[in-house]
């Protein structure tokens, strides 16, 4: 029974609506960016690429939310390898699932919730004026790149720990164990092994929150204010607020642009690693 | 190491302690605890423009919730029947809704609802007399719609690990039985798969309640929660915020540790 007509009909619900509301609107706007701009801020049936030649001014906010979105990213890694190296390897057995949703649980409550109290903390009242008590000048922390890197690291950090975790949980022990025998030293183990074998973990964690901080746009607007631009606010403004659809279109279709060439990469990386891991196995 | 990983679980529910703590706060000033008290829970309690919101948000979560389960768990059971490439390729789309960030399916999903109403408003006036047409807006259908999209990918990758931690085997020897495909289903796969499909009917509950960033875009003139919080938050602190976001995050805390645990035990009791 090759694909039965039951297959099919099981993942119809699934399928419409993911053409319906994702993938056919992505391509019509693809399509609207090269678009005119009405004089109400309507879309002009047109051909023009006047909508690209305006993306330069906003070179800026696409150079700011990449930046910051790298940054946070190579951050979290550095920060959550230890952890999750810690959880999968170092932690007793009967600790690692109640670690693990320990983990899960604040990234499963409101982004909105955990940016405000961040707000909080960074706020004049907050850690400045802790500063400020022992005389230490006044610091400006909220509306500041800073502010907005903490909450964005805050936030999806357990998205790279977990892919890094499951990842080091498959590392077969024997192979550990052979390498002591053959003399290897505890660091050259963790480089030569451990490492190379968590790689599929790291690409994963990095791939998620890079593209998730790519269209962020709820921690930039509240820690960063408007000192720190994103690509998610500018399309905020320009969709929501002023309604123009063809130059909200051509900053989307550049994100999307950014976000499918990740993906590729990612799948392209992955595909790679499998196909060497399958000839260094036989099987 | 240890005390590594304990700084860093400190950093994660720092935020969360902050709101709960000052939550409780008996004066009118946002930033200095002056005493404890439940007064701004009670004030909250009693305002209506915060109940109608929940109301909404609720209404939305528990239909996103429905619809995400059996769409997804459908989905899950189909991908079952797939084979090789193809079955990577649908899976790699279900992963890509869950993976996208929220502004990308915002967008999309108000470009095609916007666009669908304009298609159908006409007819619909037409249909009818003049000034009795039922106008399609954004609103409550547009937020149902869009939530469902993400929970349903989400709900789809739940139930289908779960799935494929059952393995083939259950299956084949009811056949060899000769039970019918449906009695299958129902005795054998549904009982196995049902702690995940509960989770996912969680997760998606807790995702669609607690959602701004999609929901900024197809809510229209409607106010979830999120959005009823996020305008008080701009408008400046004021303590009821703190009392609504510390019930919120009580209420999301709950169902996501269940919906963590029923998982971990599926997968564990299957994955033997």
């Amino acid at each position: 029974m090759k694909h039965s007509w039951s297959t099919w009909l099981l993942l119809t619900p699934f399928a419409l609506w993911f053409a319906v509301l994702l993938l056919v609107p992505l391509c019509v706007i693809l399509v609207s960016s090269f678009a005119g701009t009405a004089t109400g801020g309507g879309a002009l049936p047109a051909f023009t690429l006047a909508q690209y030649a305006s993306l330069p001014v906003r070179l800026i906010v696409f150079r700011t939310t990449i930046t910051l979105a790298v940054l946070a990213t190579a951050l979290s890694l550095i920060i959550a390898y230890p952890l999750a190296y810690f959880i999968a390897m170092q932690a007793r057995t009967r600790w690692r699932a109640p670690l693990l949703t320990l983990l899960v649980l604040p990234f499963g409550t409101s982004i909105l919730i955990r940016t405000y109290a961040w707000t909080y903390l960074f706020g004049n009242h907050g850690i400045p004026a802790l500063l400020n008590g022992p005389g230490w000048g006044i610091v400006r922390l909220i509306n500041t790149p800073f502010a907005v890197l903490v909450g964005m690291l805050c936030g999806y950090l357990p998205l790279m720990v977990l892919p890094i975790c499951l990842c080091l949980r498959r590392v077969d022990k024997q192979v550990l164990e052979a390498a002591a025998d053959l003399g290897a030293p505890a660091w050259r183990r963790f480089q030569q092994v451990t490492l190379p074998l968590s790689f599929p973990g790291i690409a994963t964690g990095c791939m998620l929150i890079f593209v998730r901080l790519l269209g962020e746009y709820l921690i930039p607007a509240m820690l960063g204010g408007d000192k720190v631009a994103s690509i998610g606010n500018v399309l905020v403004a320009t969709i929501l607020q002023s309604g123009n659809r063809a130059l909200g279109a051509a900053v989307f279709a550049a994100l999307a642009l950014i976000l499918l060439t990740t993906g590729a990469l990612y799948l392209w990386l992955m595909r790679r690693r499998f196909a060497a891991s399958d000839d260094a196995v036989p099987p | 190491m240890r005390i590594y990983a304990t700084l860093i679980y400190l950093f994660l529910y720092c935020p969360i302690a902050v709101i709960a703590v000052f939550s409780f706060n008996a004066g009118n000033d946002v930033t200095r605890i002056t005493g404890f008290s439940w007064r701004w829970y009670g004030k909250t309690l009693s305002d209506p423009a915060v109940l109608a919101a929940l109301h909404l948000s609720f209404t939305v979560a528990i239909t996103v919730a429905l619809i995400a389960t059996f769409a997804g768990t459908m989905a899950a059971l189909g991908l079952q029947g797939m084979n090789g490439r193809l079955r990577s390729a649908v899976e790699t789309l279900v992963k890509s809704a869950v993976i996208l960030p929220g502004v990308v399916i915002g967008i999309t999903s108000l470009t095609a609802l916007s666009t669908l109403f304009g298609w159908i408003n006409p007819a619909l006036s037409h249909l009818f007399r003049p000034g009795q047409a039922p106008e399609l807006a954004l609103g409550t259908l547009s937020l149902i719609a869009a939530h469902a999209l993400f929970c349903m990918a989400l709900v789809t990758l739940i139930v289908r690990a779960s799935l494929a931690s059952l393995g083939p085997s259950l299956t084949e020897a009811s056949f060899d039985l000769n039970a019918a495909p449906f009695a299958t289903f129902r005795q054998i796969t549904l009982p196995l798969i049902f702690p995940a499909t509960i989770a996912g009917f969680l997760l998606s509950f807790t995702f669609s309640f607690d959602d701004f960033a999609i929901a900024n875009f197809v809510t229209g003139k409607q106010t979830t929660l999120p959005i009823y919080l996020y305008a008080a938050i701009r408008s400046g602190l004021t303590p009821e915020v703190n009392a609504i976001a510390t019930m919120v995050l009580l209420t999301t805390f709950v169902l996501v540790a269940t919906a963590l645990i029923l998982m971990q035990r599926s997968l564990k009791r299957l994955g033997r």
